[in-house]
């Protein structure tokens, strides 16, 4: 065996600051192998997926726009993982409130913009809360292992739109699975002139903070921290442990079912099954690299979409495969989860 | 009515496949004291490799290889992220299965373009057939890797209940504390359940592209992991009890394609989402009275 001896300790203050920097560095170095191989250099593509679109105020605009669910996801995430709660169900939630964010926006003919938008926006958060109620009540009644339920419910839920998709909604004109066009008044405002931004990034923002706060500032966000860092110490300060997981759950799963509205009020303008490409597990990612704190979550969402950006142009100019940034994504997050014990640990060599 | 009874069962085993290979890989790893995510991903990054590899070389005997040391490898690599280094197994165990799947992605459309039909073998593991002509052709007309899957529950319970190597595996996912003191390495007995429980979900992913479909596809793997998952948690970690969970699972979904296949007028997706809801249900029936390995999720700190 390796004689890695590992020991606690804090590490240099000189290090602590330049962690993030180490990881993306360490990430890079690692997934240029793949981009060599695509025949690209690495060099170039950084460029592409780093530097380029941020040149660029169209792409500027893009990362926005694309940082928009994956920052809710985030958020949504991160709210259970702070108290423990492992919340893999964000895609399922997000396609839920997708779901009631289209029903309500194809019934929303004649109402004003303000209400017709509320009301998707409410239905979604409702929608969210619903699809991760079974998995959160299994846990609190029944201890059922909650990641395997959500897990499980993210295939459920893709059924369901697919059989809405194929079934009573299917597009009566163009007989594509896609459903009726949302109305003209339930359609999100886009808030940057000449981009694809959305409401939806300012709700976003807004819920972002929204969390932040009660994280930091209120009771209930102290309880849940305090439930995440010691499960046991909690009980026995008497929070009431299992409806404090509970309600965040359910928070969680609104705050996905956020994300999903966002997309069809803002994006698509109407449901489709390729409506996220696996937003919900990047929200994993996300709420991993931001540390579970709202600032951290807000800056990897961004830099995240800017991955997401930079790879499309790094598909356009060098022909890499716009995988590459699943790749750098899930490479990124292991990579931190690895350096982030420089905090803890200092590694030392030999016995 | 017999006829389509055996039918079904032939449909049940043959689905029941590549999970039992996922389910039982995954037992052992769990008992070990690791829960392993990255399944979803190792088995696609697996039935992908293996499908390259056959194609390259010709041989699907090289294709199967490749496809378990694609999962032992991934595996080996949960193991660095969560034995050695004691990171969070949830976080670190979905980390590889979005780098496992990207990396597919990402190979496949280097080496395959934008093809739109998914590139096939030009021959893949047929199906043995030892009581042609009969009654029972239905059943046991099946890949020799379906029987090796069903081999590998009595295997694999021999392994965990009847050998120093299960013993200790054991000890190590219950109390590694006690193992440690014991004179156990617990960090070579985690990595050796990882790898070998890595191999088989290997073998499980490279089953459906070197045999079951002779081909590869994006959605190949398409939540098998995650199911193979539930069913160690509704068999209780106890292989044979795997195999019923794994064997309701696709004896439902056999179902389900035979009541498709018989035109029922019900949306075809309801059907497919049954298994899923039936096994939901199963795990909180059984949720009261599971025996979790107790070291399960517990990355070891050696002091001193």
């Amino acid at each position: 065996m390796l004689n890695l001896k590992i020991e606690r300790g804090p590490a240099p203050l000189w290090l602590r600051p330049l962690i993030p920097v180490i990881a993306v560095v360490v990430t890079f170095a690692l997934v240029s192998v793949l981009i060599l191989w695509a025949g690209a250099s690495p060099f170039d593509a950084v460029y592409q997926l780093l530097i380029n679109p941020l040149t660029r105020t169209s792409a500027r605009a893009d990362i926005l726009m694309m940082a928009t669910p994956i920052l809710l996801t985030g958020v949504a995430v991160a709210v259970a993982f702070v108290c423990g709660y492992y919340n893999i169900g964000a895609e399922g939630q997000l396609y839920a409130g997708a779901i009631f964010a289209a029903w309500v926006g194809v019934n929303a003919e004649g109402l004003p913009p303000v209400v017709a938008i509320g009301l998707m926006l409410i239905a979604g958060f409702l929608a969210g809360m619903l699809w991760a109620l079974l998995p959160a009540l299994l846990k609190s009644w029944l201890s059922v292992d909650e990641v395997v339920t959500t897990l499980l419910l993210n295939s459920v839920m893709l059924f369901i739109v697919s059989a809405l998709l194929n079934g009573p909604w299917r597009d009566p004109v163009s007989g594509w699975p896609q459903s009726p066009t949302i109305a003209l008044n339930a359609q999100f405002p886009v808030i940057i002139a000449r981009s694809r931004v959305h409401l939806g990034f300012i709700v976003a923002v807004v819920v972002a903070l929204a969390v932040w706060w009660m994280l930091a500032r209120t009771r209930f966000g102290l309880e849940l921290r305090a439930i995440g860092k010691n499960r046991e110490a909690a009980q026995f300060l008497g929070i009431p442990v299992r409806r404090r997981v509970l309600a965040a759950a359910l928070i969680s799963g609104g705050i996905a079912g956020l994300a999903g509205v966002g997309e069809v009020g803002g994006i698509h303008y109407y449901l489709i099954g390729s409506l996220s490409p696996g937003f919900g597990y990047t929200g994993i990612i996300v709420a991993t690299l931001g540390a579970l704190t709202m600032p951290g979550v807000m800056l990897s969402a961004l830099f995240l979409a800017l991955i997401n950006r930079g790879a499309i142009s790094a598909n356009r100019e060098l022909d890499v495969p716009v995988y590459l940034s699943d790749v750098i994504q899930a490479a990124l997050l292991l990579v931190t989860l690895a350096v982030l014990l420089l905090n803890r640990y200092r590694i030392r060599w030999g016995r | 009515m017999m006829d389509s009874i055996l039918v079904l069962m032939g449909a049940m085993l043959r689905i029941a496949t590549p999970i039992l290979f996922g389910a039982m890989g995954e037992t052992l790893i769990e008992r070990a004291g690791v829960l392993n995510l990255g399944i979803e991903g190792t088995m696609l990054l697996a039935a992908f490799n293996g499908f390259v590899a056959a194609q390259l070389t010709g041989s699907l005997w090289i294709g199967l290889l490749a496809g378990a040391l694609t999962g032992g490898l991934l595996c080996l690599l949960m193991g660095g992220l969560s034995v050695t280094l004691g990171l969070n197994q949830h976080v670190s165990g979905l980390g590889i299965t979005l780098l496992a799947s990207g990396i597919a992605l990402f190979a496949f459309r280097i080496l395959y373009g934008g093809a739109t039909t998914p590139p096939a073998l030009a021959d893949s593991f047929q199906p043995l057939n030892p009581f042609p002509d009969t009654i029972l052709t239905p059943v046991f007309e099946q890949h020799w890797l379906t029987y090796a899957a069903l081999v590998s529950v009595p295997l694999v319970t021999w392994l965990l209940n009847r050998t120093t190597f299960g013993l200790r595996l054991r000890a190590v996912g219950e109390n590694p504390e006690a193992a440690d003191t014991a004179g156990i390495n617990v960090y070579r007995m985690r990595y050796q359940a990882l790898i070998l429980g890595g191999a088989l979900m290997g073998i499980g992913g490279a089953f459906l592209s070197l045999a079951q479909l002779g081909a590869f596809a994006h959605g190949i793997i398409n939540g098998r992991g995650w199911v193979a998952i539930a069913v160690v948690i509704f068999g209780n970690w106890q292989p044979s009890r795997v195999l019923a969970g794994a064997l309701l699972f696709s004896g439902v979904q056999a179902l389900q394609l035979r009541l498709q296949a018989a035109g029922v007028a019900l949306p075809y997706e309801l059907l497919l989402a049954l298994p899923y809801v039936l096994v939901i249900a199963a795990i909180a029936l059984v949720g009261r009275n599971i025996s979790v390995p107790a070291a399960l999720l517990k990355p070891y700190r050696r002091e001193g």
